[in-house]
């Protein structure tokens, strides 16, 4: 359990970001709380992918502070402090999935015997140890998905940060991923800054959605989600979280204020728009 | 069934081809100087057999030098011209010039250089000829790299030894093998080619052209079906590693 | 545009730095090389072997033979290099064209690409340029309705076959690289063969075809230059550069002079393939 409610996974204060003439970012003002989902949604353009890169110090700001973990971006970055899954998984093909998950333990040095067992615990939550073996290529969009966040979560990172992560996956995938991501984040107590287009999505999983809008991005709403939480609380007590969260989650899908949330997010975006 | 299928019609070609030529030499009285008859050069091949592996052998030696040679220069040179700017921008248009200018005829100028007694000409020759399409191939490989992989790496704050050698390198083996294979039939093109130009007489190229000064027209195509049979060997031993080292990948 | 200059400039300094290299190794390896074990690893270095790349340039402008009036060097090389052009860009027009045409007929008729494929793909990793000498035999000796076979000739033929390989595939391969879904509406619109083959096939094959063209250019200037010399035409630059090795009396930098000669040939053949690429730019897809 590496992550914690009271401590504050991500501030980020009157961030701008241009680039050239073009303002992607204004003023953004955020606070990801210890162990907290927030997902950012709006129309193309409007900088939600730009804000996680910022984070993620693959960019950097024009003006404001950003920190992760209470220290400077790329303190955060080089002290691996967060784990990062893109839209595509990006494996390396030449490698095995537990070659692919050890990966980010490699580069920071860990020895061998410690990386196999890591990835062996990784794997077993993702529910892939039977593919320890195999090579990416050979597996499924989702499982290759799956593969990503275990490798995203081996440096048992604080902080998740995932860019449209089940964007190119089938509806049905999609769904049955959602899940298992709400099990694995509540197993680990991440924080989660999830970037996505799907409304459903965003309000199934998050505990905050905020809504941005484009020209200059800049954050217009912030409506409350509704994750389940009952799930990660039986984890560990020999009870099959994948089957409470799953059918937890099932139940979301059906309830009033699942429904609220939805119309919520839709109607902040078409204000944005406006 | 299916690979009977593929086979048979090249096969055919292949037979019809030959007795056609024989027919045609034969009938028609083509002299030989123009085409001798495939009886005529298989018995020369049969005459000449231990001539033939010795000088071969020659000119199979010397290409395998200079492939294996020419093949880790051009990796290295690549490896560097990825890592420099400075030395990519210096090393490209020298190897892209040489790619369009005939390098056998250097032969003459390193027979000068290095005497008319060694070896090492022809297989400087070869060395450069294989050079070439290596580097470019390895080079393209390197350039290649997914742009997430290049995220990821950032994100996993890697130094850029770690990126060559985690994402850089693997990734660029496939191409560095496709330049391997299009590179080891050119050797022994350019190994027997070089003999033309003077230097050692004792390979393949140097074979062929005495024999036709002799009038000998028969034994010299019997040395070019040695080259032919050479240059194969060399083609499918690229082919194979290149699918050996491929095999497991996607 | 300052990429461009910085390209150009950086390619200028390359070969100054190569011509560097060569003075600075005549100027610090022993003149007689270095022998290991009786094989020199390193090059003489003495006047003869490497001559000083003025020398060279020198030599371009000094007279051919001891006679008043005779031609210069450069001249001499220039009007080589221009003979061998010519037969090679001959051979590569032939070539490409028995090329090309050999590659609609293996479009047009499943079984003769099935057939001839695998030969016309061994045949570009085999050393067939090797029955060059052979076709030397030709001159003189056959006559083609009146028309004596003429050594020149046998050059161009020799760079054709050589130019003609590279054709065949890369052509094959770009009429047949059109997507499935793209002949599947030219097949919906009721399209002749033809049509698509106009329309479709040979628009979609000019992005293979010009990587193919370059690499045949160079294939046949190669096989000009080698033919030249086992059949002992006269007036090109492969000759040239036998005759001026082989001749005792010469200043051996006139051998490289000529090889000069052939290096430039070289690049004027690619940049003449480089013309046809910038005329066919608006077929040049995303396809490398």
């Amino acid at each position: 359990m590496t992550g914690g409610a009271g401590t504050t996974a991500v501030r980020l204060s009157g961030l701008d970001k241009a680039f050239g003439p073009v303002e992607a970012l204004s003023g953004i003002d955020l606070e990801v709380a210890g162990g907290e989902f927030v997902s950012l949604i709006g129309p193309s353009g409007c900088g939600k992918s730009t804000l996680l890169r910022v984070v993620a110090d693959l960019e950097k700001p024009t003006a404001g502070t950003v920190e992760v973990g209470g220290k400077t971006a790329e303190r955060a970055r080089l002290d691996q402090d967060y784990g990062i899954a893109f839209q595509q998984a990006g494996l390396l093909e030449w490698r095995t999935v537990a070659e692919n998950v050890e990966l980010p333990l490699q580069v920071h040095g860990v020895a061998r015997a410690e990386r196999r067992k890591r990835a062996g615990e990784l794997l077993e939550l993702v529910g892939l140890a039977d593919f320890a073996g195999s090579r990416p290529g050979q597996l499924s969009g989702g499982m290759q998905q799956r593969v990503a966040i275990a490798r995203a979560l081996a440096p048992s990172p604080k902080l998740l940060l995932m860019d449209e992560p089940f964007g190119a996956l089938d509806e049905m995938t999609r769904e049955r991923m959602q899940a298992e991501l709400l099990r694995i984040i509540g197993e680990t107590g991440a924080a989660v800054l999830f970037v996505t287009h799907s409304i459903p999505e965003a309000a199934v999983l998050s505990d905050r959605v905020v809504v941005m809008s484009a020209r200059p991005g800049r954050i217009t709403d912030v409506i409350d989600g509704c994750r389940p939480r009952g799930g990660a609380a039986l984890a560990g007590q020999g009870v099959d979280g994948a089957e409470v969260v799953a059918d937890e989650v099932d139940d979301v899908r059906e309830s009033t204020a699942f429904f609220a949330s939805i119309t919520a997010v839709r109607e902040a975006l078409r204000k944005g728009h406006g | 069934m299916t690979s009977l299928l593929r086979v048979w019609p090249p096969i055919a070609l292949g037979v019809l081809g030959l007795v056609l030529w024989e027919l045609v030499v034969r009938l028609a009285g083509v002299p030989a100087f123009l085409l001798p008859a495939p009886s005529a050069i298989g018995a020369a091949i049969g005459q000449q057999f231990p001539v033939l592996l010795s000088t071969a052998g020659v000119t199979g030696a010397n290409s395998l030098v200079g492939l294996v040679a020419g093949f880790l220069l051009g990796v290295v040179l690549a490896l560097l011209a990825a890592w420099s700017r400075l030395l990519r921008e210096l090393t490209t248009p020298v190897v892209l010039a040489a790619s369009a200018v005939p390098i056998v005829a250097l032969a003459p100028v390193f027979t000068t250089m290095f005497g008319s007694t060694t070896e090492l000409p022809r297989r400087l020759v070869v060395t450069i000829v294989v050079l070439v399409p290596v580097f470019v191939s390895t080079a393209r490989g390197l350039r290649q790299v997914a742009p997430v992989h290049d995220e990821l790496m950032t994100a996993l704050a890697a130094s850029p030894w770690q990126r060559a050698r985690f994402v850089r390198l693997p990734g660029a083996v496939p191409h560095i093998m496709t330049g391997l294979r299009l590179a080891a039939p050119a050797a022994v093109i350019a190994a027997v080619v070089a003999e033309y130009f003077g230097g050692l007489q004792n390979g393949l190229g140097s074979r062929v052209s005495s024999a036709a000064a002799n009038t000998a027209y028969a034994r010299a195509w019997a040395f070019v079906a040695a080259s032919i049979v050479l240059g194969l060997l060399f083609h499918l031993a690229g082919l194979l590693a290149e699918r050996l080292v491929s095999r497991g990948r996607t | 545009m300052g990429g461009r200059w910085r390209t150009a400039s950086m390619a200028v300094a390359a070969f100054v730095l190569l011509v560097l290299a060569w003075e600075l190794a005549k100027l610090v390896l022993p003149a007689d090389g270095v022998s290991l074990g009786g094989t020199r690893v390193l090059p003489r270095t003495d006047d003869a072997a490497m001559p000083h790349v003025w020398t060279v340039i020198a030599q371009l402008g000094r007279p051919e033979v001891a006679v008043p009036g005779a031609r210069p060097v450069g001249l001499a090389v220039a009007a080589a290099a221009l003979f061998t052009l010519g037969l090679a860009l001959g051979g590569l027009l032939l070539g490409a064209v028995l090329g090309a045409v050999l590659a609609l007929v293996m479009l047009r008729f499943a079984l003769v690409e099935r057939a001839t494929l695998p030969y016309v793909v061994a045949s570009q990793t085999v050393p067939l340029i090797a029955i060059a000498p052979l076709v030397v035999g030709w001159g003189g000796r056959i006559a083609i309705g009146g028309w004596v076979w003429q050594p020149w000739a046998s050059v161009m033929v020799i760079s054709s076959y050589l130019a003609f390989f590279p054709v065949a595939v890369g052509m094959l391969r770009g009429l047949s690289s059109p997507a499935k879904a793209d002949v599947e509406l030219f097949h919906a619109m009721a399209a002749s063969w033809w049509t698509t083959l106009r329309r479709l096939r040979l628009p979609a094959s000019v992005p293979h075809l010009l990587p193919a063209l370059r690499l045949a250019a160079a294939a046949a200037v190669v096989g000009a230059i080698v033919a030249e010399i086992s059949t002992g035409t006269r007036g090109g630059i492969g000759r040239l550069i036998i005759e001026y090795a082989q001749s005792a009396t010469g200043d051996p930098s006139r051998m490289y002079a000529a090889i000069l000669g052939a290096a430039v040939l070289g690049l004027v053949a690619a940049g003449a393939v480089g013309l046809l690429d910038v005329g066919l730019r608006r077929y040049r897809g995303s396809v490398r």
